[in-house]
């Protein structure tokens, strides 16, 4: 095992009902972050902050830990030492109320959509609502039709199964699904991996979109250039169990690791950089 | 058509230079390689052409890097430029070392393999005792919204349920159990006519019906149907990340998952216990008419006289524990899925496995129990 930091002090109790989670100051926040899977360990005194209302990008080679510190940051894995803050709250040490109040504000799309297999596209997307709102039946319903129609899909798809759908539409629908509570902070775990670029292009318009109209914070992961370029604020890069740099694109392409070097600066990064820069 | 590797040697120049034609694949090496080693073993220094190769691949490229040495300067080999590249590649592939791994020997490793084998069982109960206070926590929950606030509970997946894996496993299980039935009355009847009792077939048909074979019969039926097909669907969900957005969305999957699929069993057993109950009394009442010659209703009041009610309850009593150790075991094996396919498969044989033998030993558990109660 490797060492741990004790984990700050919470005064939970100091705060009153009402002021469950912050509203001021980053949206996530993960500091001395280490996890490690047996004695591989993966991250080592990681710290990495997502502000309001900013879109994050975070790239880092295969195995570097991308979803592993997604996975740590909503939850999914406990970390071997250090902290994660999302809304100001230490989601180790959250009460049950706390983390009800955060699952309402965040919005989660997996790889490959994680969509419930068994229920259709409307009630995919309305299970968030029904968990988290005493909306009617009908009112759900209503409010599952937009969201669908707001990530693209025809009205047509609500009532197909998760099987039915092409990888394009899978995505989409788990991004309604994601948006069904109107969140403000969204994780994206690879958006546009698998797509064709037609429709990655368009994924990343309607990320943007999105991320423009509903003031949303973004936490992304993605290995697409085009992606990084076209949409991202700013740029975390893992690499060595750490956060080596997180900047915006065009400063990052003038840092000296010889990782990031290579990742901007090879065929691929060039030329994502020129469409970018005649656009 | 593929024409096998073959070479020649020329020794125009003072260096000689093999050169090799025909097809270098996979398919077509046959010992060419070999007797090339053999070559450039004897003769020493030697060039390589391979521009008369027709086809060449990476089977052959590595047969040929192995053949001339991993040491040889494959600049100097005369080729066409596509074949140097190829040569190139596999090349500097070659002198990657591959990782090996020493397989554990020896008498250390076998205490290391004992060790955490046994910490392994340890873990497992653990687990197991997590699961079974976790899945207390949700149904002391659930009960408090039966009061507060019934529409949280999942009353649909509930049901959908217990359709699913009770109402459409009356089939088999009314088949199975009339079989029994028949097969406990033949044997009976044949047996107790040397001695005269046939009549007391009866009794035995009625006891071994009401008292171990319904509730035996459906629950390792349903150990079948149902536990392995619980530890599917959750462990694919499980693989397909949903589980992980359920989390995340603010679902328990214990409350949305585990608990409809106890409640359904726990509802649904007691009631399939009862149909291989009448299925069961029906064969053998069957067997008693066809073969003894005793009318249905000398069997049924015979059954009512002297085999009684107790029997059936003390049956129908082991209903509700089988069908918890079916759902706990079978949605237990499932959560505990890893990304594989492979640990699917072993999960599942593991559900059907546990549950088999959890079911015969807390059988014979109950049978103790009821001894020492004279029931």
């Amino acid at each position: 095992m490797t060492e741990t930091e004790p984990p700050p002090s919470v005064n939970e109790d100091d705060l009153s009902d009402d002021e469950l989670l912050d509203n001021e100051g980053p949206a996530v926040e993960v500091r001395g972050l280490t996890s490690a899977f047996g004695d591989n360990v993966v991250h080592k005194d990681l710290d990495i902050t997502c502000e309001r209302g900013e879109v994050l990008g975070v790239v880092g080679g295969s195995g570097s830990g991308k979803s592993v510190l997604l996975n740590t940051i909503i939850g999914l894995r406990a970390p071997q030492g250090g902290s994660v803050r999302v809304f100001g709250q230490d989601i180790q040490h959250a009460s049950r109320r706390r983390w009800t109040a955060i699952e309402r504000r965040w919005g989660v799309l997996f790889q490959q959509g994680a969509l419930f297999s068994n229920l259709t596209v409307r009630e995919n997307v309305a299970a968030p609502m029904y968990e988290h709102t005493t909306l009617s039946r009908r009112e759900i319903s209503d409010l599952s039709d937009l969201k669908i129609a707001l990530v693209g899909l025809g009205p047509e798809a609500g009532d197909l199964k998760p099987a039915e759908l092409s990888g394009g539409m899978r995505k989409r629908a788990g991004l309604a699904r994601a948006l069904a509570l109107d969140p403000e902070l969204l994780f994206l775990d690879e958006p546009t991996a698998g797509l064709d670029p037609i429709s990655a292009a368009g994924f990343d318009e309607l990320i943007k979109d999105l991320s423009d109209s509903l003031d949303l914070t973004v936490f992304m992961i993605t290995h697409d250039l085009d992606t990084l370029y076209e949409i991202t604020d700013r740029v975390a890069v893992i690499a060595d169990k750490k956060v080596v740099a997180i900047a915006p694109v065009r400063e990052l392409e003038r840092t000296d690791h010889p990782w990031i070097r290579e990742y901007f600066l090879g065929p691929r990064g060039r030329a994502a950089a020129k469409v970018k820069t005649k656009a | 058509m593929e024409k096998p590797a073959e070479f020649s040697v020329r020794s125009v120049s003072e260096r000689p230079t093999v050169v090799l034609a025909g097809d270098w694949t996979a398919n077509s090496l046959g010992d060419a390689p070999a007797r090339i080693a053999e070559t450039v073993k004897t003769r020493g220094d030697v060039g390589v052409d391979i521009r008369k190769v027709r086809r060449f691949d990476t089977a052959g490229a590595y047969a040929l890097v192995r053949a001339i040495g991993h040491d040889y300067d494959l600049k100097t080999v005369q080729a066409r430029p596509e074949s140097a590249r190829l040569l190139e590649l596999v090349g500097a592939a070659v002198h990657v070392k591959p990782v090996t791994v020493t397989p554990p020997r020896g008498f250390h490793e076998l205490t290391v393999r004992i060790g955490k084998g046994v910490m392994d069982v340890g873990y497992e109960w653990v687990d197991t005792l997590a699961f079974l206070g976790h899945l207390l926590v949700v149904v002391a929950r659930s009960i408090g919204y039966l009061f507060t606030t019934p529409k949280r509970i999942r009353w649909a997946a509930i049901f959908s349920l217990a359709e699913r894996a009770g109402l459409d496993a009356i089939p088999i299980v009314a088949v199975t159990s009339f079989f029994i039935g028949a097969v406990v009355g033949l044997l009976g009847a044949n047996m107790l006519r040397q001695f005269g009792a046939e009549v007391f077939a009866v009794e035995l048909i009625g006891i071994a019906v009401l008292r171990e074979f319904n509730i035996i019969i459906t629950a390792v039926l349903l150990a079948g149907r149902s536990a392995s097909s619980f530890a599917a669907e959750l462990g694919s969900m499980k693989m397909n990340q949903e589980i992980d957005a359920m989390q995340v969305m603010g679902v328990d999957p214990f409350e949305a998952l585990v608990l409809p699929r106890f409640l359904a069993l726990l509802l649904t057993i007691p009631l399939l216990t009862f149909v291989a109950t009448l299925a069961g009394l029906f064969g053998g009442m069957i067997v008693v008419w066809s073969v003894l010659d005793l009318s249905p209703s000398f069997f049924l009041e015979r059954i009512i006289d002297n085999v009684g009610a107790t029997h059936f309850w003390v049956g129908m009593s082991k209903a509700p524990v089988m069908a918890a150790v079916i759902a706990g075991i079978g949605c237990r094996q499932g959560l505990e899925v890893g990304g594989d396919v492979e640990s699917l498969g072993r999960r599942v044989t593991a559900a059907v496995v546990h549950a088999i033998f959890a079911i015969i030993t807390l059988d014979a558990a109950f049978a103790l129990l009821f001894m020492h109660l004279d029931i």
